[in-house]
């Protein structure tokens, strides 16, 4: 597998990083931790005559707590995530998304805001990102600005992030209230390890043990990754049954330009999406109520 | 060493250390002073006219060094011979070109090839040849190649049928007119991309002043990679020297020389310069063989009480666009012969067709023949015993070959050496407490749980084989081996094999051999494979063949050695040759054990020759040249039990039990090692892998991200049980264990989850199984039955 030739830049700091992405002819592309973009080079799939490397940039890196959120910068990998006393603390369901994701090279190498300026529609992070309501910020040569999670998501493999611009850092609201659970749920490639389909839910209760709020995020089934919002609806202000969950999950394809492969066809696809919508939910309702995994 | 008998003993590997440390030396670590880079382009259609070839764009670009086109090499390369030609088999053998004349017959058929002076720069250039393809029909799968109509790809085989070959015994016809019960099924053994780790490659070196060509190539077989080198490129056989030291696994698909090996070897004389060509991963997955991919259909006769009488199998074999080199002999002597699996069928009759299609050629895959024969006659079991409400246990035991029958002359007329089916049956049930599942298996329906035990009582040939019995065969070779033990004055030995192990582990096994027969430390014993320069001949690693073909002539040889030394121990010690008495490396006189040399006195002494006896040339070496009286057969009985979740259609294993009889055991841990492998693979099948065409003839399972080669966390902890019957065919009571995993595996699961699906109506399934194609034929059967059983609470 050899590349075409292409120029690498790997600048320290992120001022000079947009000022290389302007001012070049050709393909150039963003390389974060380059476990999506350098196998597709190696393939010759995609071209880029220059990569801006933007893994030496100190302040793309890290996580920190802002109140009732966690932000992490794009450039913090998947083991760095895992690691995080208090990502598993504030926003579980993120660490249960990020040990599923791949293998344990590629999330040693892989990184937040790769896998989702990427946007595969096999990625894991999408669904958990649309459930949480996350916030992306990015920035470009006209400054920062803030987009959220249901508005980033555009297509297969694009989003709404401009040329130039680069996603540095992702918002994401801290689930650790009371009588609340969650949980991700996939169904993974067996030789990609992409998920096929793979199903974000979040549970709140109230105080009678009613569904308060749910959402709900579907990755792998469709052309992009959605909230089922079907399924949210049907559980709002309901006493949480199985019956009420299973009718609740048979809304979760649901909306999806469901993808057809070799591995998985679209009608195998909506049904894994109802299959896992409905297990996640019971997994979430779980923990909310303190059970086990909780 | 501390070890009293290295024989039976888990010795640790001698080569991981280097093999996982990164100093290994594989064809792609060979670095010669010089060395260019070659890069082929390959067709991107699966058959087309080429219309235009035009390479002068690429030719200018500087560090190209050269570009090749078929026609530049025609008439300087002969076609890839064909080396398995069954004999009354009306095989037709197209001529199969390193580079396309004028015609591509499968998506990655070479085309051109670029040398430059870097990696980079050959696979830059590819891009800049211009070619002009005139589109053909394509057909890919074999019973469509052969319907009327169908596209045609090589004018001298009508019909795409490459040969029509028929193997039978007894009296089938009557067996089926007289038959009680008679099951019918359909059986498709996908194509399976072997994936070795190490992709293939060579570095040829081209010496002139000698006229001499040299090959670092990845070869299961250096010295027939020679004798198909000197056949394709001209070059005498003796001035061509093979070396393949370490060579990444092979399953089969390191057998074949290929086009790119020839091509190489091509560049490197034309140039004067070394070139290297190592295939990516993408190029492996279309330009080295697969395996497999049949089409069978399958009838079996019985009588009401169970007993099986007759067994009626047409298969259409897909050999690909060319004949790879042992292709012929795969679906036909290695399949045929063994279908009557480990029971007494007295009445069978197998045709089998060979179709050329557009696709990469098919040949060896890991078990090669016999897990698809092996397949067969299990799952057929397994519908006979549905067929009849037989427990599958009963009715297998009911037709076992009985322990006293051995040797045992099948149908086939192969006469299988030693076995006790009942006992490995008995083990492996015991193993998983049979009894007790099945009790959990009838409380689990009950609550729509889908558990499933299925069963592989297999017998497998191996051993390749006594070189008479490959003559008959059509094979274009022996299949017999050489051995040289040589003791040097220093009391170390070097043991040289023709056999090629590639990951298997016998530069440990053999040195326990011989360790244990000269009573040498193992540490004092080099095992010398893998380079035609140092070892006389050799047919190579293949076949479950390596330790009871080349271990047998190291241990004739050995004895030799030992023979030797204790008539020069005898004249040493100024005793009669008949009162030297050998244990762990002394010889010493009988009745005064003080009177002794030891091993290495004796070596030194035959190596420096002061005081031979009279008549005894110097040295201490001696070599064997071994050809098998019969090939050996292996058996065993496989256990899969499995949950199955109706919902998603995946498949759990919960339990793998593994009872081998490989014969007597050198080291446990590697042949343990070698089941675990090989049943990896088997599940593989089962469950996850299966090349995928389209209508156009692409490869769409062509990557990683595709192809699913199972890792170690889609497999389960395999447990393995052994029992050890002694093949009376060889010196050691041998009977190799490379192929058992994938010819038991594959149909131990398939039977499970059939067991399992069996309250559906459901008793068989095509492979792989994957989630959908199982929740698929979940849902088919409910629709056709109307009826649901019970499913889990929601």
């Amino acid at each position: 597998m050899y590349p075409a030739e292409f120029d690498y830049h790997a600048p320290t700091a992120l001022a000079d990083a947009l000022h290389l992405l302007q001012g070049h002819d050709g393909t150039v592309k963003v390389l974060a931790g380059g476990q999506s973009l350098l196998p597709l080079m190696k393939l010759r799939l995609a071209d880029a005559s220059t990569l801006v490397d933007i893994g030496r940039i100190a302040e793309l890196r890290g996580i920190r707590e802002d109140g009732d959120a966690v932000v992490i910068g794009a450039t913090t990998t998947y083991r760095d995530i895992l690691d995080s006393a208090v990502v598993g603390r504030r926003v579980p369901l993120l660490v249960d998304t990020v040990r599923q994701i791949g293998d344990m090279q590629v999330r040693s190498r892989g990184t937040i805001g790769g896998s989702l300026a990427h946007a595969d529609p096999g990625g894991d992070l999408p669904a958990t990102i649309l459930a949480v309501d996350a916030q992306m910020t990015a920035a470009g040569s006209g400054g920062t600005r803030t987009i959220a999670a249901r508005d980033f998501f555009t297509g297969m493999l694009t989003t709404s992030l401009n040329e130039g611009e680069v996603l540095t850092s992702v918002r994401l609201p801290a689930l650790d209230q009371a009588r609340t659970g969650s949980a991700y749920l996939k169904h993974r490639h067996p030789a990609s390890g992409y998920a096929v389909v793979g199903v974000a839910a979040i549970v709140r209760l109230a105080a009678d043990g009613t569904c308060q709020e749910a959402r709900v995020g579907v990755t792998g089934a469709g052309s992009q990754a959605m909230r089922a919002g079907g399924v949210e609806s049907a559980l709002q202000g309901k006493a949480l049954d199985d019956a009420t969950l299973a009718d609740a999950a048979s809304h979760a394809a649901e909306g999806l330009d469901l993808l057809s492969d070799p591995y998985a066809s679209a009608e195998f696809r909506g049904h894994l999406a109802q299959v896992l919508t409905r297990r996640a939910l019971a997994a979430a309702v779980a923990r909310a109520r303190g059970g086990p995994g909780a | 060493m501390a070890v009293t008998r290295l024989f039976g003993s888990s010795v640790k590997r001698r080569e991981d250390p280097r093999l996982i440390t990164g100093r290994a030396m594989y064809t792609d670590d060979v670095k010669l002073p010089g060395m260019a880079y070659m890069a082929i382009l390959r067709s991107p259609y699966a058959h087309a006219r080429i219309t235009r070839l035009d390479t002068s764009r690429a030719s200018k670009q500087p560090g190209v060094l050269a570009v090749y086109t078929g026609k530049d090499i025609d008439g300087k390369l002969n076609p890839m011979p064909c080396a398995w030609l069954p004999k009354d088999s009306d095989l037709k053998v197209p001529p199969y070109r390193a580079l396309a004349l004028d015609t591509v017959r499968f998506t990655g058929d070479g085309v051109a090839a670029v040398v430059a002076t870097s990696a980079y720069i050959a696979h830059d250039a590819l891009d800049l040849i211009d070619v002009d393809y005139e589109q053909l029909p394509v057909v890919t799968e074999q019973t469509a190649a052969v319907a009327a109509g169908a596209p045609q790809l090589h004018e001298d085989a009508p019909g795409n049928q490459a040969m029509h070959w028929r193997l039978g015994g007894g009296d089938v016809d009557s067996a089926f007119r007289d038959a009680e019960v008679v099951v019918r099924q359909r059986i498709v053994q996908q194509r399976l991309v072997p994936n070795a780790m190490e992709t293939r490659g060579t570095v040829a070196q081209w010496d002139p002043g000698m006229g001499e060509l040299t090959m670092y190539n990845t070869s299961q077989n250096p010295h027939i990679a020679r004798f198909i080198s000197s056949v394709v490129t001209g070059i005498p056989e003796n001035k061509i020297r093979v070396i393949a030291r370490d060579v990444g696994g092979g399953f089969g698909s390191k057998i074949p020389v290929y086009p790119g090996d020839m091509l190489t070897a091509f560049a490197a004389r034309e140039l004067d310069r070394p070139v290297k060509w190592v295939e990516t991963r993408r190029e492996n997955f279309v330009a080295t063989i697969h395996g497999r991919d049949h089409v069978q259909e399958v009838e079996l006769a019985a009588r009401k009480d169970g007993t099986v009488t007759g067994l009626r199998v047409k298969a259409w074999a897909n050999l690909g666009a060319y004949l790879s080199m042992a292709a012929p002999g795969v679906p036909t002597w290695l399949f045929g012969t063994m279908v009557t699996g480990c029971y007494t069928i007295p009445n069978f009759a197998v045709d089998v067709f060979g179709v050329f299609t557009n696709t990469t050629p098919v040949d060896a895959y890991r078990g090669a023949g016999r897990p698809e024969a092996a397949f067969l006659i299990e799952r057929m079991m397994d519908l006979l015993a549905v067929e009849l409400k037989m427990d599958p246990v009963d009715l297998r035991r009911k037709n076992f070959i009985s322990k006293d029958a051995f040797p045992y002359t099948a149908a086939s007329t192969l006469q299988y050496d030693s076995g006790d089916y009942d006992m490995t049956l008995d083990k492996a049930l015991e193993a998983v407490d049979y009894k007790a599942l099945r009790r959990e298996q009838e409380e689990g329906r009950k609550q729509g749980r889908y558990l499933g035990i299925g069963l592989s009582t297999y017998v497998e040939v191996c051993g390749l084989g006594p070189s008479a019995a490959a003559g008959a065969m059509g094979f274009q070779g022996g299949l017999w081996e050489p051995a040289t033990v040589r003791v040097l004055a220093t009391g170390k030995a070097l043991v040289y094999t023709g056999t090629n192990p590639h990951g298997q582990g016998e530069e440990t096994t053999f040195a326990q051999i011989v360790g244990e027969e000269l009573g040498l430390p193992i540490e004092d014993i080099e095992v010398i494979h893998g380079d035609t320069a140092q070892i006389s001949m050799g047919w190579g690693t293949y076949g479950s063949r390596t330790t009871a073909v080349g271990g047998s002539a190291i241990i004739l040889a050995a004895r030799k050695v030992r023979d030797k030394a204790s008539k020069l121990a005898a004249h040493l010690l100024e005793a009669a040759p008949e009162d030297i008495v050998f244990d762990q490396g002394r010889f010493s006189v009988k009745g005064s054990p003080a009177r002794a040399k030891t091993i290495q006195d004796i070596a030194l002494m035959a190596n420096v020759a002061w005081d031979m006896p009279e008549g005894m040339a110097p040295g201490l070496e001696e070599s064997h040249f071994y050809d098998p009286v019969n090939f050996t057969f292996p058996f065993g009985a496989h256990i899969c039990v499995v949950d199955v979740d109706a919902d998603t259609g995946e498949v759990h294993i919960r339990r793998y039990v593994a009872v081998d009889d490989c014969g007597l055991v050198i080291n446990p841990m590697i042949v343990d090692g070698q089941v675990h492998g090989g049943v990896a693979q088997g599940i593989g099948q089962a469950l996850y892998e299966g090349a995928i065409y389209d209508e156009g003839g692409q490869l769409i399972t062509g990557s990683m991200m595709d192809y699913t080669v199972p890792n170690s966390t889609q497999i389960p902890t395999i447990e393995t049980i052994r029992t050890e019957t002694p093949s009376p065919v060889n010196p050691l009571g041998l009977k190799g264990v490379g192929e058992t995993g994938t010819i038991a595996s594959t149909e131990a699961v398939v039977n499970a989850v059939a067991d399992a699906l069996a309250p559906f109506g459901i008793h068989h399934l095509e492979m792989p199984m994957t989630p959908e194609r199982v929740w698929r034929t979940i849902e088919d059967a409910k629709r056709q039955s109307g009826t649901t059983p019970a499913t889990p609470g929601r």
